[in-house]
């Protein structure tokens, strides 16, 4: 078995309105930067998995993010999976 | 009628359920949200408002995964009466027996008034007292209320009747300012396609008893009465 951590970042759906990440980006043209726009807030999750191989702990991340991390009808997500290496023994 | 009326942790509107359930003249069911079977006998089951799981996730995203809720989708399949509350909507959408899904208000702030709400289908076992348009005066209280949905499943909704309340001025007029979170096509609460699962963000069980400046909540437990030929205290 190898262990994965997983970063999953998780946004309102592109059609739905994010109040939030408007709110965002008016406090920033208030503060005088005006070049910013498209302000999008969400959630990143971190989390280590114990699999096989990178399909699997992919496949693991799908079905966690499917059933519970997420909620297709309003959230988007993606993530980057990472392996740690084993700690050598001394 | 007997109805049972979930807590899970974080529940805080349970006791109100219950009051207005007894006060409408039927036996009370404490449900927890650990219990793994139900008691037999149930007409109506009520997921309460609150903060179940303190929100964390998403609203109802934790507490759709309790134990009991396994029983509720059950009695749900089977044409059981289930009516969820504010929270108890939010979990029912998370839940896949209602359609859509509940975000942050478009003002960003908790909202907590009276609003009006117009009924839209009277056809149904929440509804089946009120005439069709009426207008009812009842509260709402929360930051995660506004519902939404891809533009199919509207329309779906829409063509089937299934948008049982609508939030509208005191005249019964459907307006971008009477609507209090941001809702698409200003809906406050929405059946199923067998029309036996309700979910509604408004709460009506704030709203029996006239010392509490509104009774227009009591039309839900009453069509409940009515749907299931109970007698109302």
């Amino acid at each position: 078995m190898k262990t994965y951590t997983a970063s999953i970042t998780v946004t309102l759906r592109r059609a739905i309105l994010d109040v939030q990440g408007k709110a965002v980006e008016n406090a920033l043209h208030s503060l005088h930067m005006p070049g910013f726009a498209d302000v999008r807030i969400g959630k990143h999750i971190e989390l280590s998995i114990q699999a096989v191989d990178a399909d699997s702990a992919s496949s693991a991340v799908r079905e966690a993010c499917d059933k519970l991390l997420t909620n297709p009808v309003m959230e988007d997500y993606h993530f980057t999976l990472q392996e740690i290496a084993p700690v050598e023994a001394a | 009628m007997n109805i049972g009326v979930v807590t899970f942790p974080g529940s805080n509107c349970d006791a109100d359920a219950r009051h207005a359930s007894a006060i409408t003249g039927n036996t009370v069911h404490s449900l927890w949200h650990k219990d793994a079977s139900l008691p037999t006998g149930l007409d109506v089951i009520i997921l309460p408002g609150g903060f179940s799981y303190g929100d964390y996730l998403r609203t109802g995203a934790i507490a759709r995964f309790s134990p009991i809720m396994n029983e509720v989708v059950r009695f749900a399949n089977a044409g059981g009466l289930v009516f969820g509350i504010c929270n108890g909507f939010q979990i029912l959408c998370e839940a896949g027996l209602l359609p859509g899904a509940l975000i942050r208000n478009r003002n960003l702030s908790f909202v907590c008034k009276d609003v009006f709400l117009r009924v839209e289908n009277t056809d149904s076992p929440f509804t089946n007292v009120c005439t069709a348009g009426q207008v009812l005066r009842v509260p709402v209280a929360h930051g995660e209320g506004r519902y939404t949905a891809s533009d199919e499943v509207i329309k779906g909704l829409e063509d089937a009747g299934q948008v049982l309340y609508r939030y509208v001025t005191p005249e019964g007029q459907q307006t971008d300012d009477a609507n209090p979170n941001g809702s698409l096509n200003n809906i406050a609460g929405v059946t199923n396609t067998a029309r036996n699962v309700m979910g509604l963000m408004p709460h009506p069980e704030r709203a029996c008893e006239a010392l509490l400046g509104s009774v227009d909540g009591l039309t839900v437990f009453h069509s409940l009465a009515r749907h299931c030929n109970a007698p109302v205290a």
